[in-house]
């Protein structure tokens, strides 16, 4: 029998699943560049390197608005300034001041959001006080710094960007017993 | 088992196997190792069957009844990832090793040692995958399709599930590999491509398939697990990673995955049909590039499982057009299978039985693929049970039932008897019916909103849930029956002839029923008359 044409056979489809492999990791650079090149994806994939190397440019002035909202959470939560005006390409800072209202220590988060959404990828936050919990003791008073970059390639048709934030309670009675009901089914005496 | 092969027959001297349980562990022989790939899905089939049917007793009422909700998002998640690793592949896996050489007149595998290799890969994988349940954090419970970042908030049962993934991908793609080496290799003088058995041909079109796609799925959770331990972020938005790019890469490899489950099953029917019809299979060569042609295709449509997960309205043109285009190669097919039939001097025995079944049910499951294809239609179907009435529909009234016809037509040949034919057609008429009454009145909660993977719903789905349930365990339950069908045919029966079916053609049917342990080992002579056609 023909055992030299098997192993021809064999060592060749072994390149095709090598190869396939490597494929299923180049579809990751393929993806983001995909991405790049429709606008699509979510902003946080934007790198900070990518932000880093920008250029200014000094003949632009862009508004943005900053936004503030609470949900089911007993905080006042308010922008330092309603609007900033950056330069695309410029390192930018926001300042945010949150105050817990109750006596009682209440853990919260942050949820970004940037409108319009096509604007949104070109928002780089290179450091935000978002997605993690903060926890403040009653009555504090807090003080919270957003850098971020404005894409020098934003399209000439945003001249203004929002930048708005809302802050829910991560102890919400809602979400307490979604995660009681998930996690703990038996854990009614506790 | 055993009984099965140890009739006494008057064979040539060199037909002496190894006895004991060695000869299953260390079998290099494709009659063995097929044997155990088909036992080990029948053994799966009723494992992955009972977890289905904790899901269909949790939804006969709405409200939660016996279940809580983690475990039974563990029965869904668990159900698929056994009923499509452990039962529908290795079945076809197990079907391709025993008839592929017997059809092309090879006296084994082009490569016995890996072949073995990748059968016994399958138990050990499958006790890691079952092994989650003791685990803390339970079983995978957040679908089959492992979608970040919910998959990688399971427990320490995360990284068994990785590595059964990796396990069965390495054994499909050993067994991928071997089909090709052998019927690339080893077919007998005289059988060129254009002359073997549509079964054959669609098993390397399959191969090639998991060859391709395969690997991918391994890339992909591979990238899962170093997301979770090792510090990557492709999926993880923080680290500047998407979690949509892991259902991208999960479905190009997922498309070509339900080509893999079901071309099999187009070869099976495609030898069954012109058997029964007692006339050669019509368009023979345009089958061939049929079901080439759905393969390739399958690598270009799979964001039609992620239409509403956003994506630039030409990317979903291109899916939508893409995705419809499958539907003229398999048209091709169903009007093919039917042309065979016409003016065909027609029995219905329980393989051409379960055959037509598949013929006429799997294109109502193609029919509301093609529902599902249309973008806007997608956006209120997507995640409903509509969409599980469609999967289903091709994959048991498909795929299942096409393996049964398999079982049924071939399982004479393997064990020299007849099966019990009333039982059979007992086994077809529940299954035909119960099978019905399970999945179609999906489609109508799911069109009216009910979606999946939820243990609860609201009350004005209760009256088909509890229809669908009631088919549910009779279908479940008549699968006890094809056992007793099977075992039954293994230990006795009315003695087989070597073509078994009137109309058999083929080299497999020239052989002695049940065929001795090694067979062809001098190449036949291939003639027209031999041949499929």
């Amino acid at each position: 029998m023909s055992d030299k044409n098997i192993k021809k056979t064999v060592s060749k489809l072994l390149v095709v699943v090598v190869g396939m492999f490597a494929f299923g990791y180049a579809l990751v650079p393929l993806y983001e560049a995909y991405c790049d090149l429709t606008g699509r994806g979510s902003d946080s994939a934007t790198s900070a390197a990518a932000v880093a190397a920008g250029d200014v440019d000094e003949n632009r002035l862009v508004t943005v608005a900053l936004d503030t909202n609470t949900r089911d959470i007993p905080w006042t939560f308010k922008a330092g300034q309603h609007k900033i005006k950056v330069r695309p390409g410029e390192l930018s800072e926001a300042v945010f001041i949150v105050q817990n209202q109750a006596n009682r220590p209440v853990t919260g988060r942050a949820i970004p959001s940037v409108s319009p959404t096509q604007a949104g990828v070109y928002l780089s936050k290179t450091e935000c006080f978002c997605f993690v919990e903060q926890v403040l003791a009653p009555g504090e008073r807090r003080e919270m710094q957003v850098r971020f970059v404005v894409d020098a390639d934003l399209p000439e048709r945003f001249s203004s960007l929002t930048l708005s934030y809302t802050f829910f309670s991560v102890d919400s009675p809602v979400e307490v017993a979604a995660r009681r009901k998930i996690l703990e089914p038996e854990a009614t005496n506790s | 088992m055993s009984d099965a092969v140890t009739h006494e027959h008057h064979h040539d001297a060199h037909d002496h196997k190894p006895t004991g349980m060695g000869r299953w562990l260390f079998s290099t022989n494709h009659k063995d190792i097929g044997t155990m790939y088909l036992v080990f899905a029948l053994i799966m089939f009723f494992v992955g069957g009972a977890m289905a049917l904790v899901v269909r007793a949790e939804l006969f009422q709405p409200g939660l009844q016996y279940v809580d909700p983690q475990f039974f998002n563990s029965m869904t998640t668990m159900h698929a990832l056994i009923m499509i690793f452990g039962v529908v592949m290795p079945a076809g896996v197990g079907l391709a090793n025993w008839m592929v050489p017997m059809m092309i007149g090879a006296p084994d595998m082009a490569l016995p040692r890996m072949n073995n290799m990748s059968f016994w890969i399958l138990p050990f994988a499958f006790a890691m995958l079952l092994g989650t349940f003791f685990m803390e954090g339970g079983a995978p419970a957040g679908g089959w399709t492992m979608y970040p970042p919910l998959i990688t908030q399971l427990g320490d049962g995360f990284p068994f599930l990785i590595f059964t993934v990796h396990f069965l991908g390495i054994s499909s793609i050993m067994g991928a590999i071997n089909i090709i080496a052998t019927v690339f290799n080893m077919r007998a003088p005289g059988m060129g491509f254009m002359q073997l058995p549509l079964f054959v041909w669609t098993w390397i079109i399959t191969a090639f398939l998991l060859i391709a796609s395969m690997p991918v799925l391994a890339g992909a959770v591979t990238m899962l697990l170093t997301d979770k331990y090792f510090g990557t972020s492709f999926f993880i938005a923080a680290g500047g990673g998407d979690p949509v790019m892991f259902q991208h890469i999960f479905w190009f490899f997922g498309h070509p995955e339900v080509y893999i489950l079901i071309l099999p099953a187009f070869g099976i029917v495609s030898q069954i049909i012109p058997t029964f019809a007692r006339k050669p299979l019509f368009g023979y060569v345009s089958m061939v590039y049929a079901t080439a042609a759905i393969a390739f295709l399958s690598f270009f449509v799979w964001a039609h499982h992620m239409f509403t997960v956003g994506m630039p309205l030409a990317g979903e043109l291109f899916f939508m057009y893409a995705t419809m285009s499958i539907a003229v190669p398999t048209g091709v097919k169903i009007f093919n299978w039917i042309a065979t039939m016409w003016r065909g001097a027609m029995t219905f025995e329980t393989p051409m039985l379960f055959a037509l079944a598949f013929v006429f049910l799997f294109s109502i499951g193609g029919f509301s693929g093609l529902m599902l294809g249309i973008t806007p239609a997608d956006f209120q179907y997507h995640d409903t049970y509509f969409v599980v009435a469609h999967f289903h529909y091709v994959l048991v009234t498909g795929a299942i039932f096409a393996l049964m016809a398999g079982a049924y037509f071939w399982l004479p040949k393997w064990t020299g008897h007849m099966y019990d034919e009333k039982l059979g057609k007992i086994h077809f008429w529940i299954s035909v019916i119960s099978v019905n009454v399970l999945f179609f009145p999906q489609h109508f909660v799911g069109l009216a909103g009910m979606p999946r993977r939820i243990p609860d719903y609201s009350v004005q789905f209760t009256e088909w849930n509890m229809i669908s349930s009631v088919g549910g365990f009779v279908f479940g339950l008549s699968q006890l029956l094809f056992l007793w069908v099977v075992i039954k045919c293994v230990r006795g029966g009315r003695e087989a002839t070597e073509e078994v079916w009137e109309g058999a053609r083929g080299l497999e049917w020239t052989l002695p029923s049940p065929p001795p342990f090694h067979t062809f080992t001098t190449p036949p002579q291939v003639d027209e008359a031999v041949a499929h056609s």
